[in-house]
C-alpha cells in the first residue's frame, strides 16, 4: 500500500508542478461556467432541483474530457523518458504501478470536481438545495470519473506517446458512450446488452436526479476494475518484449 | 553470485541473445564488450529484472529471477542506457523517492541519500532541479540512483556513453571507487574504457558469448591474435628467408608478404602479441635485421575484431 501511495504522490506532485493540469482545469471551468450561466441564469424561472440536475448532467459531459487529458501522461510519459525502467527494476508489482498512477489522476479529478462546486452553491442564493441530491450527483461524477480515468490509464499503458494515449482513450470512451445510441437502434436482445454497457446512457442520469442505484455503482466500479486489470496485464506483457 | 544458464531472448523471430551462459563471483567487476546491437543491453535488462527471458535461467545468490523477482530486485541497482530521471524533481527528492521505492527503511534513507551523493560527487547538487543539470551530471545522478539502496549487484548499461573525455575519466574514477562495495556489471563498446575498469571481460557478438577472461587471457587464447609488422633490409630473397625462419620457429600461424622492394620487406605476421619477444629473438638469431616492429592494431581492438570475425565465420 505504501508503495502505491509513493507512486501516486510523486505523480501528483509532478503534475501539480507542471502547467498542463491547470490549463485543462481552467478551460473546462471557463466553458462549464459559461454554459451554466447561459442555460440557468437566463430565461424562464426554474425549480432549484431542476437546475442542480441540469448542472450534474452537464458536468458529466466534462468529466470524460478531463479524464482523457489527466491520464494521457501517466504511463506513456514514463515509457517516453525511460523512467519506466526504474519502476520495472524496483521491488514493486505492476499492479502497484497501475494503482498508483490511477489514484494520482483520481485525486486530480477530485480537485477539479471540488472547483465546480461553486455552481450548485449559486443555487442557494435564490433557492434550496438538498444535500442528498448534491452528494448523489458528486458520487455519480466521481464514479464516472473513476471509470474514465481507469480507461485512460489503460490507454496510456498501451501508447508509446501521449498523443497516441489521447487517441486510444478517446476512442474507447466514445465507443462506450455510443453504446447508448446503439441500444436505441437495435432490437432485443442486443439492445439490452448495449444499454448495460453504455458508459453514460442509463447509468448516470439517476445520479443527477439524486437517485443512487446499486446497479449503477457496481457498473462503474466494474469498468474501473476491468480497465485497471487490463492496464496491469499490458505492463506485465511489456516485460516479454 | 550470478549464474546465467542458456539464456535466450527472442524479439519475434530474431534472437537478441542465444544460449548465453556465464558465472560471476561476488565482488567482481565485469565488463560486457560488444558492438551496438550485440545483445549487451538485452542481457543487462534481463539481469536488471526489466525484461523476462524467452528461455534459460538466471540465479542471483541462489534465488531464481523468474520465481522470486521481488527478492532479487531489492539486491539490484540498475542504470539503463538512458538514466531514468524525473526532470522536475530535485536531486535530493529524487534519490529519496528511489530509496523508498526500493524498499529502504525510512530512518536510513536520509543517510543513504547523503552517502550516494558523496560517492558520486553530487553533494552540491542536492537542491538542484534535475532538468537543469548537464549530461555528465545526469549520468552521475543515474549512478547515484543505482547505488542509493546499497545493492549487492550494480548493473550499469553504457555509463560513459555521451560523456566528454574529462567526464569519462571522472566516471571511471567513480566506478573504481565503487569496487569492493558491490559486484559490478558494466557494458561498453569502447574497448579501452572497459579494459581499464574491469577484472574480467565478457565479449558478446550477435547474441552469443564469443570470449571471456582478462585482457591478457583473451590476447593469449588461440583465437586472440594480433598482427606484427616486420621491416628488414639488404639482400634479395629476404622475404622468403623471414618466412622460413618464422615457420621453422613454430611461433606463428601465418605470414604474408605485404610489400617487397629493394632491401625492404614488410610482412604481416599473425601471432599472439605475447610472443613478440620470441619472434624478435628468432629473427635476430637468424641474422636478420629488424627495422620496425609494431602491433598491427591496438591490442584489445584486434582481439575484439578477431573474436567477432571468428564467430561470424562459424555461423
Amino acid at each position: 500500500m505504501s508503495q502505491i501511495l509513493l507512486i501516486a504522490r510523486r505523480e501528483l506532485a509532478s503534475y501539480l508542478r507542471s502547467w498542463n493540469g491547470y490549463i485543462i482545469i481552467a478551460i473546462l471551468l471557463a466553458v462549464g461556467g459559461l454554459l451554466f450561466n447561459s442555460a440557468v441564469l437566463g430565461g424562464a424561472e426554474k425549480r432549484s432541483s431542476e437546475v442542480v440536475a441540469f448542472f450534474f448532467f452537464g458536468a458529466s459531459g466534462f468529466v470524460p474530457i478531463a479524464s482523457v487529458f489527466f491520464t494521457m501522461r501517466l504511463i506513456a510519459e514514463e515509457r517516453q523518458t525511460g523512467t519506466v525502467n526504474l519502476l520495472y527494476s524496483s521491488p514493486i508489482t505492476d499492479g502497484q504501478i497501475v494503482l498508483g498512477k490511477y489514484f494520482s489522476a483520481l485525486v486530480f479529478m477530485m480537485i477539479f470536481l471540488l472547483l465546480t462546486s461553486y455552481m450548485p452553491m449559486l443555487v442557494l442564493v435564490n433557492g434550496k438545495v438538498s444535500w442528498g441530491h448534491l452528494a448523489s450527483g458528486y458520487l455519480g461524477l466521481l464514479l464516472l470519473g473513476s471509470a474514465c480515468i481507469a480507461i485512460g490509464t489503460f490507454g496510456s499503458s498501451l501508447a508509446k506517446s501521449q498523443i497516441l494515449a489521447v487517441v486510444i482513450t478517446t476512442a474507447i470512451v466514445v465507443a462506450m458512450l455510443t453504446c447508448w445510441y446503439l441500444a436505441k437502434v437495435t432490437d432485443r436482445p442486443l439492445n439490452d446488452l448495449f444499454s448495460a454497457l453504455a458508459l453514460h446512457g442509463i447509468h448516470f442520469p439517476p445520479f443527477s436526479q439524486g437517485i443512487v442505484h446499486m446497479r449503477d455503482v457496481v457498473y462503474y466500479l466494474g469498468v474501473t476494475y476491468v480497465a485497471l486489470f487490463s492496464a496491469t496485464r499490458v505492463l506485465e506483457a511489456r516485460r516479454w518484449r | 553470485m550470478i549464474e546465467v544458464e542458456k539464456l535466450s531472448k527472442y524479439y519475434d523471430e530474431r534472437a537478441a541473445i542465444a544460449d548465453l551462459s556465464f558465472d560471476i563471483g561476488r565482488g567482481e567487476v565485469i565488463g560486457f564488450l560488444g558492438l551496438n546491437g550485440a545483445g549487451k543491453s538485452t542481457t543487462l535488462r534481463i539481469l536488471g529484472c526489466v525484461l523476462l527471458p524467452t528461455s534459460g535461467s538466471v540465479r542471483i545468490d541462489g534465488k531464481d529471477l523468474a520465481s522470486q523477482p521481488h527478492e532479487i530486485r531489492k539486491q539490484i541497482g540498475f542504470l539503463p542506457d538512458t538514466p531514468p530521471l524525473y526532470d522536475e524533481m530535485t536531486v535530493g527528492d529524487y534519490l529519496r523517492f528511489v530509496a523508498r521505492l526500493r524498499g529502504m527503511e525510512s530512518n536510513k534513507i536520509e543517510g543513504a541519500v547523503r552517502e550516494a551523493e558523496e560517492k558520486t560527487a553530487l553533494s552540491d547538487a542536492h537542491e538542484v532541479v534535475i532538468s537543469s543539470l548537464s549530461h555528465g551530471f545526469r549520468q552521475r545522478v543515474g549512478v547515484a540512483q543505482a547505488i542509493v539502496h546499497k545493492p549487492a549487484l550494480l548493473i550499469l548499461d553504457e555509463p560513459t556513453s555521451g560523456l566528454d573525455p574529462v567526464q569519462i575519466v571522472q566516471m571511471r574514477e567513480l566506478i573504481r571507487g565503487l569496487r569492493g562495495h558491490h559486484t559490478i556489471l558494466l557494458s561498453s563498446h569502447i574497448l579501452s574504457e572497459i579494459s581499464q575498469t574491469c577484472d574480467r571481460l565478457l565479449v558478446i557478438h550477435d547474441g552469443r558469448l564469443v570470449g571471456q577472461g582478462t585482457e591478457n587471457e583473451l590476447a593469449g587464447s588461440g583465437s586472440g591474435q594480433v598482427e606484427l609488422e616486420v621491416v628488414g633490409t639488404t639482400e634479395r630473397g629476404l622475404g622468403d628467408r623471414v618466412i622460413n625462419v618464422l615457420k621453422a620457429s613454430g611461433l606463428v600461424k601465418n605470414v604474408v608478404i605485404k610489400n617487397e622492394s629493394s632491401g625492404l620487406v614488410s610482412l604481416t605476421v599473425e601471432a599472439p602479441s605475447t610472443l613478440r619477444p620470441q619472434i624478435v629473438r628468432a629473427l635476430v638469431a637468424a641474422d636478420i635485421d629488424i627495422q620496425r616492429i609494431d602491433y598491427g592494431a591496438p591490442e584489445l581492438e584486434s582481439i575484439f575484431m578477431q573474436l567477432t570475425k571468428t564467430s561470424q565465420g562459424a555461423s
